[in-house]
């Protein structure tokens, strides 16, 4: 069978494979060694969730063309679900391990999508993220109806710790959970990269391309869709389950809209065209929402910042620069390219700079204005009330933003140039083929 | 036995009727070009046969299956594959990529999760023969969307074959060709139809009598005439309606 052999696919024992998977294995592993704090043990677990939620987001957006505003509700629901169960575990009346609960969290993510999934999915494009819209609000407004399950504004509850430990572990200490939720994260990442690689997956791809061509091909879109949904539902409650392990408590914002356009966003930002990208993303939103939003009040003004030009110059997200920029390290021509890049770097600092001093004083004088007229920034103090300090902000933005602009274009007539070499080096192989 | 069989189908879109009640019986295996002036309703024709519209009224059966109303899925399951005059693929994934797409329901694999497309031998087999066929062996990798017109035809042709049906629907394979690629083209047509059931709309006249077994020509929403290109050619009533205006162009 010579075809068998052309397979790209078929390698039995695929190096670089092994080589990326083993290294995820082994920062999952070491991470908490360099961040030991139980802080930043907590963030490492919020990051190991995020990342199997916007995984699974992506397995909508990114592979599957479904824009959803809503999948806050299944982390959420699953999350709710978990806590319920955790509850019942530690009052003795379910015989629930601590360590099923993520999973029992998927169970619940994968129920309302089932049941939520079978309207929304009926459709696709606008229609469909319009029912997810509609689906989400519906579940916020019913977190406040129904307090029994919801727990009104206070949330539910409940302690991990509970019945003899097995083995010493007792998932008291965040560490522990730390490592349960590695566990979960990496079995979840690689089902979800392994689906990429199934009939399903590769014909959610083909529905999210053209979806019309596919029901002439055998396939009922709606039934692919639905399907996908499910499975991204499931893990999606997985990392609700954590969510509800790590923090102890639930409240009905994990299902609102805020949430689930934290995960959209954040989604987008890693690159939804990359199976990585989510990865990305996940390790993004944690920082933003928990060290971002330490650092100045103005967190999600940047947040939207990033995204608008995001979504304007780079569509495909952080994952997509990598890979563009690998293709040219690839083709050596990455040395041609690195000084433009030096100069892009510096010059947007220098704006940037400006613009954040600027948001930061009008920040101040809005909501500080009694602490006096001083603001710290960056190592500097700045005084709000002398004009001076207005007029430099606005002289950096300017300067950066001017010379930003000269540096942008030197830099996309030498990445102009590197791709015509790409391109007439590839064409060369071809035909050397 | 008839392959495909139309009873006094009709159509119409509000108060406009596109089908006037067409009947049409093709013989297992038979090559038929549907000919006609533009707004004829050729390509309605073939949206009501291969489920993209439900047709108003009258009766559509592949075999022994009643089809009309049916979904576009489950036509294809039957085993009525169609291609598109606008070239209709998937533009991000390669060339075997669609392929494989387009053999894996006929292979029972459905909605298959828990196995690897790299394990499916025969899925991918097939998909090679099928790149091979049409001629894209060269192109295995590329995505879709980076084919040339004529490549990219040519893939959107393996697509509606490569799911194996029996009944092949072709809405104007070669439109936007030039006349060498047309000619190139219609060699691979045969080729790759072999023995099966073809119905293919065409302009071009020269493609058309070399192509077909038989010839029916749609003027309003009507079969005029269904018969060898001989016997088409002299028929007064199609010179008349078509071929007449056809030739003074």
């Amino acid at each position: 069978m010579q075809s068998s052999a052309t397979h790209f696919e078929f390698k039995p024992f695929n190096v670089a494979r092994w080589v990326i998977w083993g290294l995820f294995a082994i920062i999952l592993l070491l991470a908490p060694k360099a961040f030991s704090s139980n802080f930043s043990v907590s963030m490492l677990t919020q990051m190991g969730a995020v990342m199997i939620v916007c995984l699974s987001y992506n397995m909508l957006l990114g592979q599957g063309g479904m824009l959803s505003f809503g999948h806050a509700v299944y982390t959420g629901l699953g999350a709710y679900i978990a806590m319920h169960t955790l509850n019942a575990a530690s009052n003795g009346v379910l015989p629930v391990p601590v360590s099923l609960i993520p999973l029992v969290g998927g169970i619940g993510g994968m129920f309302f999508a089932v049941l939520f999934g079978y309207v929304t999915t009926r459709k696709s494009g606008t229609t469909f993220a319009m029912i997810t819209l509609g689906i989400s609000e519906l579940v916020f407004a019913m977190s406040l109806m129904f307090s029994g399950f919801f727990g009104g504004e206070a949330g539910i509850s409940g302690n991990r710790v509970f019945g003899t430990p097995f083995l010493g572990i007792t998932f008291g200490p965040p560490i522990q959970v730390y490592y349960l939720t590695a566990a979960y994260t990496f079995v979840c990442v690689a089902l979800m990269y392994a689906f990429t690689r199934t009939p399903l997956g590769r014909i959610l791809n083909a529905v999210r391309d053209n979806p019309e061509r596919v029901e002439f091909i055998g396939y009922n879109t709606q039934h692919v869709r639905y399907i996908a949904f499910i499975i991204a539902g499931f893990f999606a409650g997985i990392a609700g389950g954590i969510g509800a392990l790590n923090f102890e408590i639930v409240t009905a914002e994990v299902v609102g809209a805020a949430r689930s356009g934290a995960y959209l966003l954040f989604t987008f930002l890693g690159g939804a065209t990359f199976f990585f990208g989510p990865i990305i993303g996940a390790i993004l939103l944690v920082l933003a929402f928990v060290l971002l939003s330490e650092f100045t009040k103005a967190w999600l003004l940047y947040l939207g910042l990033v995204f608008l030009f995001m979504v304007m110059f780079a569509p495909g997200g952080i994952s997509s620069l990598i890979m563009m920029n690998l293709r040219l390290a690839a083709f050596g021509r990455l040395r041609h390219i690195w000084v433009a890049y030096i100069g892009l770097g510096l010059t947007a600092l220098l704006g940037l700079a400006g613009v954040a001093a600027i948001v930061e004083m009008v920040y101040h004088l809005q909501l500080n204005a009694a602490m006096g007229p001083e603001v710290r920034f960056a190592g500097f103090t700045l005084n709000t009330e002398l004009s001076h300090t207005w007029f430099g902000c606005l002289m950096l933005v300017v300067t950066g933003f001017g010379l930003f602009e000269l540096a942008r274009r030197q830099y996309l007539h030498d990445w102009g140039e590197s791709q015509e070499f790409i391109e007439k080096e590839v064409k060369r192989r071809e035909e050397a083929l | 036995m008839n392959a495909l069989e139309l009873k006094n189908l009709h159509k119409s879109f509000g108060k406009t009727q596109i089908i006037r009640g067409i009947d049409l019986a093709v013989t297992k295996g038979e090559r038929v070009a549907i000919i006609g002036p533009n707004g004829a309703g050729k390509s309605t024709l073939f949206n009501l046969i291969s489920g993209r519209f439900a047709p108003t009224s009258g009766e559509i059966w592949l075999g022994t299956h009643r089809i009309d109303g049916k979904q576009p899925f489950e036509i294809n399951r039957l085993g009525l594959s169609r291609s598109f005059q606008i070239t209709n693929i998937f533009p991000k994934l390669s060339v075997f990529e669609n392929l494989r797409c387009a053999v894996l329901w006929s292979l029972g694999y459905k909605y298959t999760f828990f196995k690897f497309l790299a394990d499916l031998d025969d899925a991918n087999d097939l998909a090679e023969q099928y790149m091979e066929r049409i001629r894209l062996g060269k192109k295995r990798d590329v995505l879709a969307m980076n084919l040339t017109y004529a490549e990219q035809r040519a893939l959107e042709i393996g697509i509606t074959i490569a799911g194996g049906a029996e009944v092949i629907l072709l809405d104007e394979p070669t439109a936007g060709m030039s006349k060498s690629e047309t000619l190139r083209f219609i060699q691979l047509i045969r080729q790759v139809t072999e023995g099966k059931t073809l119905l293919t709309v065409e302009h071009d006249m020269g493609v058309v009598f070399g192509l077909a077994d038989k010839i029916a020509v749609v003027v309003y929403g009507e079969v005029i005439a269904f018969d060898t290109p001989e016997a088409v050619r002299s028929n007064p009533k199609v010179q008349e309606a078509y071929l007449g205006s056809a030739q003074a162009h």
